[in-house]
């Protein structure tokens, strides 16, 4: 059996193409990451950044493209609990009636009975996911009354909860504070240490630069991918995001 | 005076026990608001009311149908339910026409089927106790019926309670943890299907719909905590039916709509007075004198 390059590999899409009802919305894209590789994903609203986490996590269906998940199969990656995948805002219903602990556990429904009964493990799983992300007075307040972003904190920890290797975060940074912001970077530095794969999709490009090893720039199909000081130079920014110049979005120093 | 009173309300409350349709039209009419109250606290929380009155009217040819060929009602009802369902995910799927519109095409087209039908038919079935529920005349096999139908109803959605749960909630995230989203959706529309089908023996056809939306939007706005919204729910349902009947007896009105009425003043209740999101806010109201 030989299977030589996957085995390097932590997530592989080659020349995926996503439509909805016949519009595309994503063409030839193409990733791959290793282990312990962060990456940031960036490119317009509308440019097809959700669409493709959803591809990656399974959500949509690819409709040409192969996607390999450590070598695996998208399915299995899924039963393994491979992939967590922390949603933007704007793709949850925050008047639902579950509090802080709710949706932590249910990072662990996959690796649970059909009942879904906790046992030790995952109560211990969710205790330490809650702590990590700092939210251990709320673990009992419902999602409707926390602020933005604690609510995206309560998601990060469902994704810490899950123990997964691959972390899909769409738009993590958005509508967060400092302090906030400077927490979830420092998880992301702790999760590339202990060797997960961290895909991110951003509007801030001073984050990219920051602590991304790779960059995606993305508009329906790729425009650039590669090392961060290589890839993510002023005139492929211009590009991916139709012609406004990079001044405009890091300001006149840069 | 205090014993007369008290007397007068123990009459209240045990003279329509004496009869023996009367326990039976309780019975039946609480288990089936337990079933459909339980349901909905899903319906409410995915956005399907109207989801759940397409069903509930589709379902009106296939009691035709099976009282006219002599077969179990629901068994008609049920498919007719679900083929309602693939109907709409079909249209909706192979045109442009938005989906709303789709539902509430379909549905009215399979409920003027039923009603044509009804007329050309002319058997012994009873257009007004479909329309409009007669749980008060219930037969005993129907009882056997709706007794098997509430029990799998209850325990499907028990058994899959939070996977349910998270399907409403995070579907994205059900998928990437390897639940079968698929199976979830069609299980949850089955259950509507079966719900529909108990549920119209009480209140009838044209109202089941108040049955799965109404117990579950009464109990959203009491809490914030799943499971209780669940009990709430079907705590609500249940007294809505107690309530219902009695008035029914008591006042000589259609059972049905006092069963539904009810509902909707527990609703109205809820709406006014919930602690955190009725518009009078008496938390607020009280906190602000403590
Ligand atoms: N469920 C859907 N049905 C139809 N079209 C969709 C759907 N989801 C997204 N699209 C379309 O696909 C394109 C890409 O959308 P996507 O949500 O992936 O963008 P994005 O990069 O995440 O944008 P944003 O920065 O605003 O989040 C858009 O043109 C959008 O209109
Ligand atoms: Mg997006």
């Amino acid at each position: 059996m030989d299977k030589p390059n996957y085995q390097n590999y932590r997530i592989e899409a080659e020349n995926i193409c996503v439509d909805y009802n016949g519009k595309v919305a994503l063409y030839d894209a193409n990733l791959s990451l290793k282990p312990g590789q962060i990456c940031g994903l960036v490119g317009m609203n509308g440019a097809g950044k959700t669409t493709f986490f959803n591809s990656l996590t399974g959500f949509v269906n690819i409709s040409k493209g192969k996607i390999r998940i450590n070598g695996e199969t998208l399915r299995s990656a899924q039963k393994d609990q491979t992939i967590a995948y922390v949603p933007q805002s704007e793709g949850i219903d925050s008047q639902f009636p579950v509090n802080v602990w709710d949706v932590v556990m249910m990072g662990r429904y996959g690796s649970m009975n059909v009942l879904r009964c906790p046992r030790e493990s995952d109560i211990q799983a969710v205790k330490d996911a809650i702590a990590r992300v700092d939210l251990m007075d709320f673990l009992s307040t419902p999602i409707g009354n926390l602020s933005g972003g604690q609510r995206k904190r309560t998601f990060l920890a469902r994704a810490i909860a899950q123990r997964a290797s691959i972390l899909l975060l769409d738009e993590p940074f958005t509508g967060v504070d400092i302090r906030t912001e400077k927490l979830i970077s420092e998880l992301f530095i702790q999760f590339k240490n202990e060797g997960k794969t961290i895909l991110l999709s951003t509007h801030d490009m001073i984050h990219v630069r920051e602590f991304c090893d790779l960059v995606l720039l993305i508009n329906k199909t790729v425009v650039a991918y590669g090392e961060t000081s290589e890839v993510f130079t002023p005139e492929n920014i211009t590009s991916t995001f139709g012609g406004i110049s990079p001044d405009v979005l890091f300001g006149p120093e840069s | 005076m205090d014993l007369c009173l008290f007397s007068s309300i123990n009459t209240f409350v045990t003279d329509p026990l004496t009869h023996e349709f009367m326990r039976k039209a309780l019975f039946m009419s609480s288990l089936v608001a337990a079933v459909c109250g339980f349901l909905s606290s899903y319906l409410t929380l995915k956005g399907w009311a109207l989801m759940g009155d397409a069903v509930s009217h589709s379902v009106m040819p296939g009691v035709v149908v099976a009282y006219a060929l002599g077969l179990p009602f629901s068994l008609g009802a049920f498919i007719f339910g679900v083929g309602s369902v693939a109907l709409i995910g079909f249209v909706k799927q192979k045109s442009r026409v938005k989906e709303d519109t789709v539902i509430g095409l379909v549905f009215t087209g399979f409920f003027a089927l039923g009603i044509v039908l009804v007329s050309k038919i002319k058997s012994n079935i009873d257009l007004h106790s479909i329309l409009f529920g007669s749980p008060l005349g219930i037969s005993i096999s129907d009882v056997k019926q709706t007794v098997l139908i509430s029990l799998l109803v209850v325990i499907l959605l028990s058994v899959f309670r939070k996977d349910l749960m998270l399907y409403c909630f995070d579907p994205r995230h059900a998928k990437t943890i390897g639940i079968n989203v698929f199976f979830l959706h069609y299980l949850l529309l089955t259950c509507l299907s079966l719900a529909a089908v108990v549920g119209l023996q009480t209140v009838g056809i044209i109202l089941v719909v108040a049955m799965l939306i109404t117990p579950g939007a009464t109990a959203y706005l009491l809490t914030d905590q799943f499971d209780n919204m669940t009990i709430i729910s079907i705590l609500s349902a249940i007294i809505s039916s107690v309530i219902g009947i009695y008035c029914s007896f008591w006042f000589d009105l259609e059972t049905g709509g006092s069963i539904v009425l009810a509902q909707t003043f527990i609703f109205l209740f809820a709406f006014l007075f919930a602690p955190r999101y009725g518009i009078f806010k008496f938390k607020k109201f009280f906190s602000n004198y403590k």
